[in-house]
C-alpha cells in the first residue's frame, strides 16, 4: 500500500499528532508553524479524497486491517469527502488569521495549548466526516466538542468562561443523547458499521426501540447543529470565544453537525423511514422556519456584532434544516450547498470581525462608526460577506437561495418561499446596520492612529471573499458535488 | 472583431474604466479623461454592435453557470440594444457635466464617485444585453449596490436615510419577488430565456400567470410604480449627475425596461392581452401616472418635481407595455429612449442652476432665464419633451402610446395620457414663464452661504456643453426618430 | 433473578438518568451540575455494559468448557465512552476553577448577576489576571 491508501486516516492522524506535539513545543510560534503545516497538508489530502471520491466512488479502508463487523471502518463518499474539504479549507486559512489574532488575544503561555486545541476541533471535525462506523462518529464528536469548550474559553473577556460552561452542558447533553440512540441501534441490529445499519434497520423499523433510538440521535445532534430551539448555547459561545476560534467554529463546526445528521436521517435511517414513516419533514420545515424568522429578528436587536452574525448563523441552519425538511433531491442539494456556502460566508465576516477586533479590541456597533474610512479593505470584505448573506447575486448566498425558493416551489409551497425571502430581507436589515455604522458614523476622536488590519490577516478574509464570489459564478463544483451527493443520499431508498 | 468579443469589451469597458480611475485618483484632470476616455470607447462599441449586428443570428457570449442549465449570458436584442446606445451614449455627456459640477460644487470623494458611476454604468450594460431574466437580475441587483455609494454621497443624516429607503425597496422588492416570480418560472417553464412571443406557452393558467406578472411588475422596484415609488424622490440627495444619468436614465430605465422585456419575451404580447392582472396594472400605471404629476405640481423643490415627473414618465411605459398590443410596446420602447433625452437635459439644468445660481426651489427662479439663456433655453426644450408636444423627441413616443391605447379600446388609458399631458404642462409652463418673463426679486436671491449670488452668469462650459448637446438630440430624434423607432419595431417584429 | 422484573437493568438506568437530568437543570452551583451531568453520562454507560450480558454466559474470557460468552463489544465500547466522560468532566471542572477565579463564585445565580453588569459596562472584564501574563 502506498500513502496514497493511506489517505483516509492520514487527514486525521495528522492533526490529532500535530496536537500534543504543540504541547510538548510550548512555544507560540514554532506550535502556530506545526499546526499551520500540519491543516495544510491535511487541505493536500482532501483534496486528493475528494478527486479520488468524484472520479471513483466511495473509498473504503480498514483501520489496522480489521474487517467491517468487527474493526472500524473509514469509509468517504462524495458528501463526506465535500464536507472534510470545507473543514479543511478553512483550517490553514484560519491558522494563517490566528498568527496575529491570537497573540493580542491570548495571554503568550498559553498560545501552543491554543493551537493543540484548535488542531483536536480540526482533527475531530475532520473524523466525523471520514468515518463509516457509528460509534467511532460520537468520539470524534467528542474530541472536537470537548477541545472546543478549552479553546471557547480561552476568550479574553470573562464572559467567555461561562459561555464555554454552558454548551458544555448543552453539548454533553446532546452528545449523550446521540450515545444512547446508536446504544439503541445496536441493540436491534448488532452492528456499528452505517452501511450494516442501513441494510439491517429496516426489517426492525418498526419496533420502538428504534423510533426511540432516531428521537435520542435526532435531538442529541440537534443541540450540536444548534437546531432551532436547542441553540442557547451558540450565540454566547461564538461571541466570546477568541476570534478565530468563532471563525472556525462557525465555518465548519455546525456545518459537521449537519453532514452527521444528513448521515443518520438519511442513510442510515434511509428517507423513507425519516422523512416518510416519521414526521420528521414537517418537524424540520416548521423549526427551520421559526429558526430563520425568529434569529434573524434577534440579529436585528444585537448590539455586538459578533453576536448579531452568531444569531444570524442560527437562522442559516435554519435554512439547511429547511432544505433537508423538503425532503426533495432540490431541497437536499440546497441544504448540503449552503453548507459549503455559509461556511465561505461565516468565514469571511467572522474572519474580518476578527481583524476590527484586533484593531480596536471589541466589537460593538459603536465601534464600528467610521471604520469604513480607516479599515477599507476589512469594510469591504463585509459588505460583501453581508451581500452574500442577504443572497445578492453574483455571491454564493444567491445560488443558496435559489435552489432553496426552488425546492420549495417544487411542491407548491409559496409561502414557505416568501418566509425565506423575508428572512433575506431580515439580513439586509442587520448587515445594514452595520454598514451605516461603519461607513456613516462619527468616528470617536482618539481613533485617528487606527491602521488597516495586517496582510497575515486580510489575505485570509479576502481568499474567502473571493471564494464567495467565485462560487457564486462558477458553481461547476460546488453545486455540482452538492447535486450528486443530495442523488446519492435520497436515491438509497429509490 | 466578432459579436462575442464585443459584447465581452461593452462589459469590460466600464469595469477597466472603474480601475482606472481609482488608479489615477491622485490626479483629477487625469482621472476624469480616463473616465469620458471610457465612455466614449464604450459608446463607439455599442454603436459598433449596433451597426454589425444581424438580428437572426444574433452572437451570445456565455460567461458562467450558476444554476445547472441557466447561464449568465449576454445576448442582444433590439430593445436591449436601444437601451445600451442611450445608456452609453449619455454616460461620457454626463461624466463631462459631472467634471464641471462636482468641481464647482467642491464635492469630496470624487474618486469614489466617478468609480461607483462606472460600475453603475457597466451593471447597466449587462442589464441592456442580458440573454435571460438570471443574468438580468444579477446586473439588477449590482446596479442597486452600486449605485448606493451615489446616493448616500452626501454622508449626511438625510443622505443615510435615503439611502435606507433606497436600498431597502429597491432590494426588498427585487428579493421578496422579482427574484420569486422568476425561480417560479423556472420551475414552471424550465428556461428563462428571452423568447419571443413569450415561455409559458399553454402549460400555465391564467390565474397563475396573472400572480406572476403582478410579482414580476412590483419586484421591479425600479420602475418605481406606485406604491413602491418612494426611493426615486428620495434618492434626489445625490448629487445632480447621478440624479440626471441614473436615476433619470440608468437606473429607472433599467427597471421599466425589465418589466418591458418580461412583458415581450418572458409572458408575450398576446398573452398580456389575455389576463385579467395586465388591465389592474394597466390601472395601477394610469393612477401613477396622474397622482405623481399631481404630486409633481405642489413640490416647490425643482429636483422633487422633476423626481415625481419621472415617476409619472416611468408608469407611460409600465403602461404602454400593460397594454397588451404592439403599438403599445412600441410607444413604451420608444419612451425609454426619448424620454431619456429630455429627462437628463432637464437635471442637467437643474443642477447648472444648483451651482451657479445656488438655487433649488422653483419659486427662486424668478427671471434667470435672462441671466442664463442657453440653460433655461434647454431647460424649455425637456419641458416640451416631457409635456410631449412637437417639436421635441417625446411626442413620438406618445403618439405610439395613444396609438395603442385605442388599438386596444383602452379608453381609460387615452384619458390618462390626455389629462396627464395637461398636469405636465401646468407643472413645468410656469416655470419657463417664471425664468424668461418675472421680474428678478432681489429678496428671493439669498442663499444657505449667507449671500447673494445676483452677480452670477451663465454655468461653466462643461455644463453648457452636457445640456446643450442633451437638448439638442431631444429636438433630434423628434425630426430623425428612424434608428429608434426601427430597433423598437424590430422588437415587437421578432 | 426471577424475583426481579426481567428489564430491571433498564428501569435503573432511567432512573439515574433522570436523577442525573433534574440535578443539571436544579442545581445552580456549578459544581453539583457537573456532578449532575456525570451521573447522566454514567446512567448511559451502564445500559450499555448490561446490553452485554448474555443469559448464562460467562465473562468473555476464552476457557476449557465455556461454550456461552456474554458481549464484549458494549464494554469496549463504554471503555472509550468513560473516557470521554472522564474528560468531559475535567474539563467542566477546569473551567469551573476558571469561572472562580474570574468571578469568585460558582454559583449561577451570581455569574449571572455580573454577566449583566458586564452587558452594560463598556469595557469587558478581562478573564486573565495579571499573573497569567508572565513568561
Amino acid at each position: 500500500m502506498t500513502l496514497l491508501d493511506h489517505l483516509p486516516v492520514l487527514v486525521v492522524l495528522l492533526p490529532l499528532f500535530a496536537a500534543p506535539l504543540c504541547v510538548l513545543i510550548d512555544r507560540a510560534r514554532p506550535a502556530w508553524l506545526l499546526s499551520l503545516i500540519a491543516s495544510l497538508l491535511s487541505l493536500a489530502a482532501a483534496i486528493t479524497l475528494l478527486m479520488q471520491v468524484s472520479s471513483s466512488g466511495a473509498i473504503r479502508y480498514q483501520l489496522g486491517g480489521w474487517a467491517a463487523p468487527w474493526g472500524i471502518e473509514y469509509r468517504i463518499d462524495l458528501l463526506g469527502a465535500y464536507v472534510l474539504l470545507i473543514v479543511s479549507a478553512i483550517a490553514p486559512l484560519v491558522m494563517v488569521f490566528a498568527l496575529r489574532s491570537v497573540e493580542k488575544e491570548i495571554p503568550r503561555q498559553r498560545i501552543a495549548r491554543f493551537y493543540a486545541a484548535m488542531l483536536l476541533v480540526f482533527a475531530g471535525l475532520a473524523g466525523i466526516t471520514v468515518t463509516g462506523d457509528a460509534f467511532n462518529l460520537f468520539v470524534f464528536l467528542e474530541i472536537s466538542s470537548l477541545a472546543s469548550y478549552a479553546v471557547i474559553s480561552m476568550g479574553s473577556d470573562r464572559r467567555a468562561l461561562n459561555a464555554a460552561f454552558q454548551y458544555l452542558v448543552m453539548g454533553t447533553i446532546g452528545a449523550t443523547f446521540i450515545l444512547i440512540g446508536i446504544g439503541f441501534l445496536y441493540m436491534m441490529t448488532g452492528t456499528l458499521n452505517m452501511i450494516d445499519l442501513a441494510e439491517r434497520l429496516p426489517a426492525v423499523s418498526e419496533t420502538r426501540t428504534v423510533r426511540a433510538g432516531f428521537a435520542f440521535l435526532t435531538v442529541g445532534i440537534g443541540l450540536k447543529l444548534a437546531l432551532f430551539p436547542l441553540h442557547l448555547w451558540l450565540p454566547n459561545a461564538y461571541a466570546y470565544a477568541p476570534s478565530a476560534v468563532t471563525a472556525f467554529l462557525a465555518a465548519t463546526a455546525t456545518k459537521v453537525a449537519v453532514y452527521a445528521l444528513l448521515r443518520f436521517l438519511l442513510e442510515i435511517f434511509g428517507v423513507q423511514f425519516s422523512l416518510q414513516a416519521m414526521p420528521l419533514d414537517l418537524i424540520l420545515m416548521v423549526l427551520g422556519l421559526a429558526g430563520i424568522v425568529s434569529a434573524s429578528l434577534v440579529a436585528v436587536f444585537q448590539q455586538n456584532v459578533k453576536r448579531m452574525l452568531a444569531y444570524s448563523s442560527v437562522a442559516q441552519i435554519g435554512y439547511m434544516m429547511l432544505g433537508i425538511g423538503l425532503a426533495s433531491t432540490t431541497g437536499v442539494t440546497a441544504a448540503i450547498l449552503h453548507v459549503f456556502n455559509h461556511a465561505l460566508m461565516k468565514g469571511a465576516l467572522f474572519l474580518a470581525l476578527g481583524a476590527v477586533a484586533y484593531r480596536i479590541g471589541s466589537v460593538t456597533l459603536r465601534d464600528f462608526a467610521g471604520l469604513g474610512r480607516r479599515m477599507p479593505w476589512t469594510m469591504a470584505a463585509i459588505v460583501i460577506g453581508g451581500l452574500s448573506l442577504i443572497g445578492v447575486p453574483p455571491t454564493v448566498g444567491f445560488v443558496s437561495k435559489w435552489y432553496l425558493v426552488l425546492g420549495t416551489l417544487e411542491q407548491g409551497l409559496w409561502p414557505v418561499a416568501l418566509l425565506i425571502l423575508l428572512g433575506s430581507l431580515l439580513a439586509l436589515i442587520y448587515v445594514w446596520r452595520l454598514v451605516e455604522a461603519a461607513y456613516f458614523g462619527q468616528p470617536p476622536s482618539d481613533a485617528a492612529t487606527l491602521q488597516e488590519a495586517p496582510l497575515s490577516m486580510l489575505i485570509p478574509v479576502w481568499i474567502l471573499v473571493g471564494a464567495n464570489i467565485y462560487f457564486g459564478v462558477y458553481t461547476e463544483v460546488s453545486v455540482g458535488v452538492a447535486s450528486r451527493a443530495a442523488i446519492q443520499l435520497m436515491g438509497i431508498e429509490g | 472583431m466578432s459579436g462575442a468579443q464585443l459584447l465581452a469589451c461593452i462589459l469590460a469597458v466600464p469595469m477597466l474604466g472603474a480601475i482606472g480611475v481609482a488608479l489615477t485618483r491622485h490626479r483629477p484632470n487625469l482621472r476624469e479623461g480616463v473616465s469620458i476616455a471610457a465612455g466614449i470607447v464604450l459608446f463607439l462599441l455599442v454603436a459598433t454592435l449596433a451597426a454589425t449586428i444581424s438580428w437572426d443570428a444574433a452572437p451570445t457570449l456565455v460567461l458562467a453557470e450558476p444554476v445547472q442549465g441557466l447561464a449568465l449570458a449576454l445576448t442582444p436584442e433590439p430593445l436591449g440594444m436601444l437601451f445600451a446606445l442611450v445608456a452609453s451614449f449619455l454616460w461620457p455627456i454626463t461624466t463631462l457635466y459631472a467634471l464641471g459640477y462636482m468641481r464647482a460644487h467642491h464635492e469630496q470623494n470624487q474618486t469614489r464617485f466617478y468609480v461607483a458611476f462606472a460600475v453603475s454604468i457597466g451593471a447597466a450594460m449587462g442589464i441592456a444585453l442580458a440573454g435571460n431574466m438570471l443574468t438580468l437580475f444579477v446586473f439588477y441587483e449590482i446596479l442597486s449596490v452600486a449605485t448606493y455609494p451615489l446616493v448616500t454621497h452626501a454622508g449626511t443624516d438625510k443622505a443615510r436615510r435615503a439611502g435606507r429607503l433606497y436600498l431597502g425597496l429597491l432590494m426588498g422588492t427585487s428579493i421578496g419577488f422579482l427574484l420569486l416570480a422568476m425561480v417560479w418560472t423556472w420551475q414552471l417553464t424550465g428556461t428563462l430565456d428571452f423568447t419571443p412571443g413569450g415561455v409559458f406557452g399553454d402549460k400555465v393558467g391564467s390565474g397563475m400567470l396573472s400572480v406572476l406578472l403582478v410579482l414580476y411588475v412590483f419586484g421591479t422596484g425600479k420602475a418605481a410604480i406606485m406604491p413602491f415609488h418612494r426611493w426615486l424622490p428620495a434618492a434626489m440627495v445625490a448629487p445632480t449627475p447621478v440624479s440626471a444619468l441614473l436615476h433619470a436614465v440608468a437606473v429607472v430605465k433599467a427597471g421599466v425596461f425589465t418589466i418591458l422585456k418580461v412583458a415581450v419575451y418572458i409572458f408575450g404580447i398576446d398573452t398580456i392581452a389575455g389576463l385579467a392582472a395586465a388591465d389592474w396594472l394597466l390601472a395601477l400605471a394610469g393612477f401613477t401616472i396622474l397622482m405623481a404629476s399631481i404630486i409633481a405640481l405642489r413640490k416647490d423643490n425643482l429636483k422633487a418635481r422633476l423626481a415625481y415627473s419621472t415617476i409619472s414618465q416611468l408608469s407611460y411605459i409600465v403602461l404602454g407595455a400593460m397594454l397588451g398590443v404592439v403599438a403599445g410596446a412600441v410607444g413604451g420602447g420608444l419612451h425609454i429612449a426619448m424620454h431619456a433625452f429630455g429627462k437628463i437635459t432637464l437635471f442637467f439644468c437643474a443642477g447648472a442652476i444648483m451651482v451657479t445660481a445656488h438655487k433649488t426651489r422653483v419659486s427662486q427662479l424668478n427671471g434667470i432665464g435672462r441671466r442664463m439663456p442657453w440653460t433655461m433655453g434647454a431647460f424649455a426644450v425637456g419641458a416640451v419633451s416631457m409635456i410631449g408636444a412637437p417639436p421635441a423627441a417625446g411626442f413620438i413616443s406618445k403618439w405610439y402610446l395613444v396609438l395603442g391605447s385605442l388599438d386596444a379600446q383602452q379608453l381609460f388609458a387615452v384619458a390618462v395620457i390626455v389629462i396627464s399631458t395637461v398636469l405636465n404642462a401646468a407643472y413645468f409652463m410656469p416655470i419657463i414663464y417664471a425664468a424668461f418673463f418675472k421680474p428678478e426679486d432681489p429678496a428671493q436671491d439669498q442663499d444657505a452661504h449667507g449671500g447673494g449670488h445676483a452677480d452670477h452668469g451663465e454655468a461653466p462650459w462643461p455644463i453648457l456643453l452636457a445640456l446643450v448637446t442633451t437638448a439638442l438630440f431631444a429636438v433630434l430624434l423628434f425630426f430623425f426618430p428612424g434608428a429608434p423607432l426601427a430597433l423598437v419595431q424590430r422588437m415587437v417584429a421578432l | 433473578m426471577s424475583g426481579l422484573p426481567g428489564l430491571y437493568n433498564y428501569w435503573i438506568a432511567v432512573f439515574l438518568m433522570m436523577a442525573g437530568f433534574y440535578v443539571v437543570i436544579s442545581q445552580g452551583n456549578l459544581v453539583k451540575k457537573l456532578v449532575g451531568l456525570a451521573l447522566f453520562q454514567t446512567s448511559v454507560f451502564i445500559l450499555y455494559i448490561s446490553l452485554g450480558k448474555v443469559a448464562g454466559g460467562s465473562a468473555p474470557i476464552f476457557d476449557a468448557g465455556v461454550t456461552v460468552y456474554s458481549n464484549p463489544l458494549p464494554h469496549v465500547l463504554i471503555l472509550t465512552a468513560i473516557v470521554v466522560g472522564l474528560a468531559t468532566t475535567a474539563v467542566g471542572l477546569a473551567l469551573i476553577v476558571r469561572i472562580q477565579e474570574a468571578y469568585g463564585s460558582v454559583e449561577e445565580e451570581d455569574i449571572h448577576a455580573q454577566d449583566l453588569i458586564d452587558d452594560e459596562r463598556e469595557t469587558p472584564t478581562q478573564a486573565f489576571g495579571p499573573e497569567d501574563d508572565r513568561q
